[in-house]
């Protein structure tokens, strides 16, 4: 099972550490991510495998989105079905 | 295998194209509730209901929570109570308040189905039953009511219809201190869905199995989005546009009503793959209609644009779920439309014109505030031109007029919340009373002998 973290907002030192970090936490194992900074814009998109997570789901989504309200970025965790679901025939 | 703009579409549709599910709504029978005595016929369905129902509203929050997709309300639909009211007899409205007691309990924020099926006549239990509608919508608050009063195979019952603009006055009479808020529970149909998540309109058909999940999901400001970045192509690109957007918004529908039924072990019903707009600015049906190039909704080229869009709506939503279902199609109605609301100020967007674009989407005549002095007969004058519409054409019509009590063209009623607000529009100054007192049956067109 897989879930997809976005990472949108302003650059800044250590957010994909402070992410990375969330997830480790959680037992969520990070299998890719991607990222571009365009002028001074941050996104990140990691797929990460939560089949062996130690806490409940909405309790690491909770915790990422309350990361972002922190650091005043907007992260968004979503299962993976809903793409797979919304842009494949 | 996940694409980056997929996912940044996706997130983009949900956080700012207002992207949701507009309902998950359970669809109980109440056929085994049946019972001579009402009190036991009204303990059996709130039994039945709040045990069916009561991880409904925490299941649907937490898909709401894992999938990160908005779900808006949780509802219940039952069986047409006049079902259980002519086995039981006695007075329909103690149903009301089960139906309401049961509401509270599970969470719903509404519980469709005080409803009665008389498109060929009426049976035991349907008179009783109707006559208690404004009562029952006035001393509930979760409760929405329908009444069938015609279809396509049966004509259209105008006795019914005449009894019906009696019932419509009476529900905003009673409720005039509360804005008149009992007919906006309140639905008169033509080829009533037996499926329907949306309400006011929603039951749960004598055809359906004993529980059911059935999900509503809505988008207009998704399409609106994709129609605005899309520029100046011509109406087969829109259209097309259009249909791949509906897809997605109707995947994501299937997706979350596949989830709900797993969790809560009951069958999936239909995806009911409608726009329905909000009164929030960039939910709007009106909107998208205006970015096809109409000036302002209501002008000339509406009813055009509507049937491309509804029927767009319907294409792209068929691929993506394993039963449509409901009504799916395109959502009029006034109050609850922040680009309905301001053609309707302005004065473009009128009922006549409103009347013709019921033939070519998935609704009727809905949400629209008309003069409280408007008389009864004119009131079921109005259904019957939307019944008639919607038998000769095979489709499902419907009103859902509000009288505004004590007020006037150029005043205003607000229901607040999703219900929204809307001027009070004119009418035609003319009668039909003796039309409607003559009464008896329309008779089902020749397009119903299709054996």
């Amino acid at each position: 099972m897989k879930a997809v973290i976005t990472v949108v907002g302003k650059d800044m030192v250590g957010i994909l550490a402070k992410v990375s970090a969330k997830c480790a936490e959680a037992n969520a194992n990070v299998i890719e991510v991607t990222q571009s900074v365009l002028q001074e814009m941050f996104a990140m998109i990691m797929l990460v495998d939560i089949t062996n997570l130690k806490i409940p789901f909405s309790g690491m989504a909770e915790e990422l989105e309350k990361l972002g309200n922190e650091l005043g970025l907007s992260i968004h965790v979503m299962h993976e079905d809903i793409f797979n679901s919304m842009h494949r025939i | 295998m996940l694409n980056v703009s997929d996912i940044l579409e996706t997130i983009h549709m949900i956080q700012d194209e207002h992207l949701d599910v507009r309902t998950i709504t359970m669809g109980i029978s109440l056929l085994d509730c049946c019972s001579e005595y009402v009190d036991r016929a009204c303990a059996r369905l709130y039994d039945k209901v709040t045990r069916k129902a009561e991880k409904l509203v925490e299941t649907g929050e937490s898909i709401e929570r894992e999938y990160g997709i908005p779900i808006i309300n949780k509802r219940i639909s039952v069986t047409p109570i006049a079902m259980l009211a002519a086995a039981s007899g006695g007075d329909p409205i103690k149903y009301a308040y089960a139906m309401e007691k049961a509401a509270r309990t599970v969470g719903v924020n509404f519980i469709g189905g005080y409803s009665a099926l008389v498109h060929k006549g009426f049976s035991a239990g349907d008179r009783e039953l109707i006559l208690s509608i404004p009562q029952a919508l006035n001393e509930t608050e979760h409760v929405c009511s329908s009444v069938n009063i015609g279809s396509t195979k049966t004509g259209i019952n105008m006795d019914a219809v005449r009894m019906m603009g009696g019932i419509v006055r009476e529900a905003a009479e009673l409720s005039a201190d509360n804005g008149c808020i009992g007919c906006a529970k309140l639905v008169v149909f033509c080829n009533a869905p037996e499926d329907n998540p949306f309400m006011a309109g929603a039951f749960h058909g004598p055809g359906e199995p004993d529980c059911v999940i059935n999900v509503g999901v809505s988008g207009p400001g998704v399409v609106h989005a994709a129609l605005k970045k899309a520029g100046n192509c011509d109406l087969t690109q829109v259209a097309d546009i259009i249909k791949k957007t509906a897809f997605k918004v109707t995947r994501m529908g299937q997706l979350v009503g596949a989830e709900a039924s797993q969790r809560l072990g009951v069958p999936f019903g239909i995806v009911d793959l409608s726009l329905a707009p909000t009164p929030a600015v960039g939910d709007s049906v009106a909107r998208i209609l205006e970015e096809m190039g109409l000036e302002c909704c209501g002008t000339h080229g509406t009813t055009a644009a509507l049937a491309l869009l509804n029927d767009a709506v319907k294409k792209g939503g068929v691929m993506a779920s394993s039963h449509i279902g409901g009504l799916s199609g395109a959502f009029i109605p006034v109050t609850e439309d922040e680009g309905m609301i301001a053609a309707a100020k302005s004065g473009t967007l009128t009922l006549n014109k409103l009347e013709a674009m019921t033939a070519v989407c998935s609704v009727g005549l809905d949400m629209i505030v008309i003069p409280g002095d408007t008389p009864a007969a004119t009131i079921s004058a109005i259904i019957a031109d939307e019944a008639a519409i919607g038998m000769v054409n095979s489709k499902t019509t419907a009103v859902r007029v509000i009288p505004a009590i004590g007020k006037q063209v150029g005043e205003e009623l607000n229901f607040g919340g999703l219900l929204g607000y809307g001027p009070v529009m004119p009418l035609c100054g003319k009668g039909a009373q003796r039309f409607i007192d003559r009464g008896g049956r329309i008779p089902a067109p020749l397009q119903s002998l299709k054996n």
